[in-house]
């Protein structure tokens, strides 16, 4: 990477731009034309909320890009774990647009199947027994 | 009031949320994707629920939301230690822009 | 006996959070479950009561939070900055540093805090030599000594008055 030329740099910094553009452009999107996808016409904060599911939406578009690509097996376990984490948020955010608040229940098992699940697949890339 | 606030924590914490996850994409190794990974989306996550725990106040989904907390950031770190390790163990090498390798010194010294 | 009554109080602390609005049937079935599970576990989690009762390390500990979640915030503004920046900057390698905690708690603790705080990630534990291995997306140095002063101090100095 260090010995890389001019043409090289000007390579990254042109992918650097348009991934940038892409981003920005998928924000604009999301801020000003939200396709509805909750549907609970009374309560309060459904704008607001539709948004802020979108965005933790892209998060998780970039979570299984690394699962599908990844080139290693701990590239697709990191990303697991880090999906878990994400679908905790969703459960958290879900409870306030929709007033069902047994969603957050849903969240706190979420969290601890997915730190057992890591557990078990870390000891598993160790090569070990699971009884230590 | 409470509900202003709570909504300023909720988008901090998708902002963080998405940080982590860009990184997960653009950082080159196993460990650099752990190291932005864990630490943005847990503090992401933990804000998220502080916000929800903002807005609903000490109803019974407020409580849990804080005890979720709690436990989010009690064991995100204890997985991506774990992981992080079985990664060295199980012979994933290092960036090659990387500058030093102490643990594989010391283990190759040991066998 | 002192470590069963202390995991007791803890497990109902948890059950009341769990179920809030307190009552009495709650109470019940929590004071139940409580002891069975104290009963049961025993003293593989607290082993050593006697720290509980000193009121000092609770002080030390709320000095402590709040330090911890300021090194949080700036860990996250550094990652944003790093993969944001068209040249990805960073340095990584693995590190080694000592540390002087003994007790399984205070090394689990300052694990998770170096974990969680700007730029570093614990590998390994090498708990017989009192040595972490910590990988560091910014090498400053490699030297031992000063990657310890730089990366454990600040928390150790707390650390120590609290678990040890």
């Amino acid at each position: 990477m260090k010995e890389s030329g001019a043409p090289l740099i000007a390579m990254k910094k042109l992918r650097w731009f348009i991934g940038t553009l892409i981003i920005l452009g998928i924000f604009a999107v999301i801020i000003f034309y939200p396709i509805k996808i909750l549907f609970y016409p009374d309560l309060p904060y459904i704008p607001l909320f539709t948004r802020a599911l979108y965005i933790l939406l892209l998060s998780c578009i970039f979570c299984l890009y690394r699962i599908l690509k990844g080139p290693t097996a701990p590239d697709r376990i990191v990303a697991v774990d880090i999906l878990g984490i994400l679908i905790v948020g969703f459960c958290a955010l879900l409870c306030i647009p929709t007033g069902r608040s047994w969603y957050i229940d849903i969240g706190i098992a979420w969290a601890l199947q997915s730190f057992i699940g890591a557990l078990a697949l870390s000891k598993y890339l160790e090569g070990k027994d699971f009884d230590e | 009031m409470n509900n202003i606030f709570g909504i300023i924590f909720i988008f901090v914490g998708l902002a963080f949320d998405f940080f982590g996850c860009l990184g997960l994409v653009r950082l080159p190794d196993v460990y650099n994707r752990l190291q932005a990974s864990t630490k943005c989306v847990t503090l992401g996550t933990c804000s998220i629920m502080f916000g929800v725990f903002l807005m609903l106040g000490f109803t019974p989904a407020g409580i849990k939301s804080l005890l979720c907390i709690i436990f989010l950031i009690l064991t995100a770190p204890v997985s991506a230690h774990a992981i992080a390790r079985g990664a060295h163990r199980s012979g994933v090498k290092l960036w090659k822009g990387s500058v030093v390798d102490r643990y594989a010194e010391d283990k190759e010294g040991k066998e | 006996m002192r470590s069963r009554i202390i995991l007791f109080i803890l497990g109902l602390f948890v059950w009341f959070l769990l179920s809030w609005p307190p009552d009495l049937q709650h109470l019940l079935v929590g004071v139940l479950v409580a002891g069975f599970v104290a009963f049961m576990t025993g003293d593989m989690f607290v082993q050593r009561p006697q720290l509980f009762t000193h009121i000092k390390r609770y002080f030390w500990f709320a000095y402590y939070l709040p330090l911890f979640i300021w090194e949080c915030i700036k860990a996250n503004i550094d990652v944003a900055y790093r993969v944001s920046h068209p040249d990805v900057p960073i340095h990584p390698g693995i590190v080694k540093v000592k540390t002087t905690l003994k007790s399984e708690t205070g090394l689990t603790f300052l694990a998770n805090s170096i974990t969680l705080t700007p730029g570093t990630l614990s590998v390994d534990v090498d708990q017989d030599g009192g040595f972490l291995y910590i990988h560091w997306i910014d090498v400053k140095d490699k030297d031992i000594e000063i990657a310890t002063k730089i990366v454990v101090e600040r928390f150790e100095k707390i650390l120590r008055r609290i678990f040890e």
